[in-house]
């Protein structure tokens, strides 16, 4: 199976989104370019970009590759896949003031009630609660493949805290250090202001009551968080206070902080920690990464959580399999992303599909995420596909399948020059009076050849994106 | 009947308090069984900071504690008129799904125990066997106090033959919701016979019956509630009805004592 190739299909010759890029690259002298890839590296490595890899003896901190080889998508592309997203995002918040108010979906018999009530990320503690302009999911990263010219999926939805958005605003730094001339060349839509529009969609959705500027906090777990780097460059961007749940109490019915002038409100706190670690006076009781009684201030109206807590039962990869009724149902139109056609191994006949044909799929934990525990079925061994198929018949409910799509490709720089390399595409959204989309997103790369997992704890990389303004 | 109720839980730390929390259902609401004619909060040496409707519709309020007062008391007193519905407290109502009562709990999670036990009701009528389900309890599980606590689990109660009001509702949840029952755990007053003084405020556990609603069971007394009984607060089990939840920042120790009064 030929991939396409998004600069250079098979038949067609160079795309025009690609030919400007193009003509400069056909006059960089190799040399240079390998030059600036090391350059590249060094700019990360100062920044001081670099993420834990779960799962390893020693919790190493590496950087994750970059390559200097954009990924460009024209702006009539863009605008097609903008008016999916929006139409998603709207359907996601929809669905979950549904699930969480009159659970008109279940009703109506288009979700299966028990895919809602057994599932852990449903969290009883919501049920009526509506925060401030209706949004639950106010940032949103839609992860997207493409497949043809005119084919894109999306892949999964992760409505709970995306990341990887810091990847993004540094990856167009460094290219605009590394190759000024370019971005001169070249009109390419800005991600820069990426934490300003996250500041003002957040100020967006303060609690009614709060006048005057609200005040914007972002709730770290700490520095041993494999994402530690990005919150607290998001809250330096943002210009707010990166806090920890220790330095968080109740004070005069608020969530306040700790400062230097005593304690001070917070009407919105971008928190990027785990639903079940957040307040451990009504979650998990031994978590010291929460705020005991946040959950009391938040059902009173006194703060904003970003995102909403049980936000997860939007995309939970059990439920992602029914986004095509969820959004139908709330927006009375057919979605205009589709989504891949997955099999719920919960399903008897599904299951036997599934094993059957396990050499074909690509097999998930419902409730994973990263790529960990997951079969790729064309690249595994007989041997590990067998033991697969024990685990999946032992808690079959646990998995969903996906046909193994042929992800398009975008060129890398190798040693040898150009070689074609496996992509996918996060946009980031950002939902509350409006919705916004930074041109663009976060576009990961398999670096290894005919690789499909692009995630970075398996060795994916990634490459700044460009939307034309064209 | 007119019910006088006075209920006040005092705690005593032996430091001062760096910083502690205190969750509190102590408000009932009128609904179908009763009405609440006065109703009082009284609290000192903590603040309310937020009050609520919890996702059960529990009137909930949230009390910071810090700094000095070694002693924090919170009284809950007044006056409800109750009705005598033979039991049954109404249609369901609010956002929290009757589904949701389907489901076990951490704290009722059945084990081999508690499936006997549901097996082991008989056939009949819904109510039937409900009422069959309470009198095995009742009989299975001695009132003993001492013997359990706020963390023991329906199982573990069932299989110990012992325990208080809380584990007899919650060993009847857990069987009524393999029974196929929607169930609740209730928490509140009750006026015992001949005497004013009363040990400790009371729960006891509520199936959801088609065409009834809401239909309560006392297994510790092995009666359905009646003109006698007050209710406060509702939850899947204990945990998510306590009439008083907390967390303490510190090392400060806490003393405890609570003194419940019910009269006509």
């Amino acid at each position: 199976m030929v991939a396409f190739d998004e600069m250079l299909p098979a038949e067609a010759g160079l795309r025009k989104p690609y030919e400007a890029y193009d003509s400069w690259l056909k006059n960089q002298d190799p040399a240079r370019l390998t030059e600036k890839m090391r350059d590249a590296e060094r700019v990360f490595r100062k920044t001081g970009i670099t993420f834990a890899v779960y799962g390893e003896q020693e919790a190493s901190e590496r950087l994750i590759p970059f390559d200097i080889v954009p990924r460009i998508i024209s702006g009539n592309e863009w605008r097609r896949l903008t008016q999916g997203i929006e139409q998603r995002v709207q359907a996601l918040n929809a669905f979950l003031d549904d699930i969480y108010h009159r659970q008109e979906i279940l009703r109506a018999g288009r979700v299966p009630r028990e895919l809602i009530a057994t599932n852990e990320a449903f969290l009883p503690e919501m049920i009526g609660v509506r925060p401030p302009a209706g949004v639950y999911t106010h940032i949103i990263g839609v992860d997207i493949v493409r497949i043809a010219e005119n084919e894109f999926y999306v892949l999964e939805d992760n409505a709970r805290t995306p990341s990887g958005v810091s990847y993004m605003l540094e990856n167009r730094e460094t290219m605009l250090q590394l190759f000024p001339e370019l971005f001169q060349r070249i009109k390419v839509h800005p991600v820069e202001n990426y934490p300003q529009l996250l500041r003002q969609s957040l100020a967006a959705v303060r609690p009614n009551g709060v006048s005057g500027t609200p005040t914007i906090a972002v709730l770290t777990p700490g520095s041993f968080n494999s994402a530690y780097f990005e919150h607290a460059f998001l809250a330096d961007q943002m210009g707010v206070q990166l806090v920890e749940g220790q330095d968080l109490r109740v004070v005069d019915g608020r969530v306040a902080m700790r400062t230097t002038e005593g304690y001070k409100q917070i009407d919105v706190l971008y928190r990027r920690v785990d639903d079940a670690y957040l307040d451990p006076l009504t979650f998990k009781p031994d978590s010291a990464l929460g705020v005991p009684g946040i959950m009391d201030i938040y059902r009173a109206g006194n703060i904003t959580i970003a995102n909403a807590p049980g936000t997860g039962i939007a995309d939970d990869k059990a439920i992602y399999s029914y986004m095509p009724e969820i959004i139908e149902f709330y927006t009375g139109r057919k979605p205009i992303l589709g989504n891949i056609p997955t099999w719920r191994c919960s399903e008897p006949d599904s299951l036997k599909y599934v094993q059957e044909h396990l050499a074909e799929l690509v097999v998930k934990e419902v409730h994973g995420s990263g790529g960990y525990g997951m079969l790729v079925g064309p690249a595994a061994s007989k041997k590990e596909r067998e033991e697969f198929s024990k685990k999946l018949a032992v808690r079959p409910s646990n998995y969903i399948a996906q046909p193994t799509l042929s992800l398009s490709t975008c060129p890398i720089l190798t040693e040898k020059g150009l070689a074609p390399r496996h992509v996918d595409l996060r946009p980031f959204v950002l939902v509350s009076d409006r919705i916004r989309i930074v041109p663009g997103g976060l576009t990961r790369v398999a670096l290894k050849e005919g690789s499909l997992v692009v995630n970075s704890s398996q060795g994916g990389g990634t490459k700044d994106t460009w939307v034309l303004d064209d | 009947m007119r019910l006088k109720v006075s209920h006040r839980t005092e705690y005593n730390y032996d430091e001062p308090i760096r910083y502690g929390l205190q969750r509190v259902r102590l408000w009932p609401v009128s609904g179908p069984a009763q009405t609440v004619l006065t109703w009082t909060l009284r609290i000192e040496g903590a603040r309310e900071e937020v009050r609520f409707l919890d996702q059960f519709g529990n009137d909930t309020r949230l009390l910071s504690i810090d700094g000095e007062p070694h002693t924090i008391s919170i009284v809950a007193e007044g006056e409800v008129e109750t009705n005598e519905t033979t039991g049954i407290s109404g249609p369901h109502r609010g956002f929290a799904p009757l589904w949701l009562f389907e489901h076990q709990t951490p704290l009722t999670a059945p084990g081999a125990a508690i499936r006997d036990l549901a097996a082991d009701v008989g056939e009949g009528g819904e109510l039937e066997r409900l009422h069959a389900l309470m009198a095995t309890i009742q009989q299975r599980v001695a009132y003993v106090t001492g013997t359990t606590d706020s963390r023991t689990t329906a199982e573990e109660a069932l299989e110990k033959g012992t325990g208080v009001c809380q584990d007899h509702a919650h060993v009847f949840a857990a069987s009524a919701r393999l029974l196929g029952f929607p169930a609740r755990y209730v928490s509140g007053y009750l006026m015992m016979n001949d005497t004013i003084e009363q040990v400790a405020s009371h729960a006891w556990a509520e199936a959801y019956v088609n065409g009834l609603g809401w239909v309560g069971f006392d297994a510790a007394n092995g009666v359905s509630p009646d003109g006698r009984y007050v209710r406060v607060a509702v939850g899947r089990d204990y945990r998510e009805a306590m009439p008083i939840s907390g967390i303490l920042i510190g090392n400060a120790q806490e003393r405890l004592a609570v003194h419940i009064t019910v009269e006509q």
